[in-house]
């Protein structure tokens, strides 16, 4: 279970979400990296509709599981808006509850 | 149970019933639901999209969303009848009001904020909100 965690590290890059990622980096104990700020907070969105596929569709890694907001930046708030949007989304066959 | 509700319904039809028999499926979904006393305030049709896994061997279906305002009574009534149908291959309802209403507030807290921001020149409307937040104390 603990390794498909670590697989979205490599996958971010494909997100579109800023990371500084330098992997010849000196490996301190914690890996410098710029603050992500959630993207819902800056739109001014208060509603996440379960038909916006598109927008849904950016916070799922192929595996369709839903990015968790250490990587996104998402705040809880929103965090926990998308991740029912996305529940929604998968009940009506939007989504898939798991890709391949 | 007085209050009003609104409600969203996405259903899903059998991809392989014709244009006509989607409509009249449609009809009566709306038929039940204003008999049950509900009223309907939007209808969408999402035309055909691809599934994202399949329902009953099926890999696509045609998508209806309605928006519905009701006291709840008709959407038991629906899923009642939705459940038997063989051509609605899967349906969703969800209150929508309660989230709205959340939605709605946040705006409103955020447009206040705004009003009373340093730099604000709109006076009144700090002045209002104000007067609105000694209410909430």
């Amino acid at each position: 279970m603990s390794s498909n965690y670590s697989n979205y590290e490599d996958r971010d890059s494909g997100f579109g979400f800023e990371r500084e990622y330098d992997r010849s980096m000196p490996r301190g104990p914690r890996r410098m990296q710029r603050r992500k700020i959630c993207r819902f907070c800056i739109e001014k969105v208060d509603l996440i509709d379960f038909k916006d596929v598109k927008l849904l569709q950016s916070y799922i890694p192929e595996r369709g599981k839903i990015l968790p907001r250490r990587i996104s930046g998402v705040c809880a708030a929103h965090q926990r808006m998308l991740a029912e949007a996305i529940k929604r989304a998968r009940n009506i066959a939007l989504l898939p509850y798991a890709a391949d | 149970m007085a209050e009003k509700r609104t409600y969203e319904i996405v259903f899903i039809i059998n991809p392989e019933v014709g244009d006509d028999e989607v409509m009249r499926l449609n009809e009566g979904v709306q038929k039940i639901i204003t008999s049950q006393g509900g009223t309907i305030t939007k209808t969408e049709m999402m035309g055909r999209r691809q599934l994202a896994y399949e329902i009953n061997h099926k890999k696509d279906g045609t998508y209806i969303l309605l928006e519905v305002e009701g006291s709840g009574a008709e959407i038991a009534e629906l899923e009642r009848r939705m459940r038997v149908n063989d051509q609605i291959l899967r349906y969703m309802t969800i209150r929508v009001d309660e989230a709205r209403r959340r939605a709605d507030k946040l705006k409103d807290r955020r447009a206040r904020k705004a009003a009373k921001a340093p730099g604000s020149k709109n006076k009144q409307s700090a002045a209002e909100a104000d007067v609105e937040e000694g209410y909430a104390a």
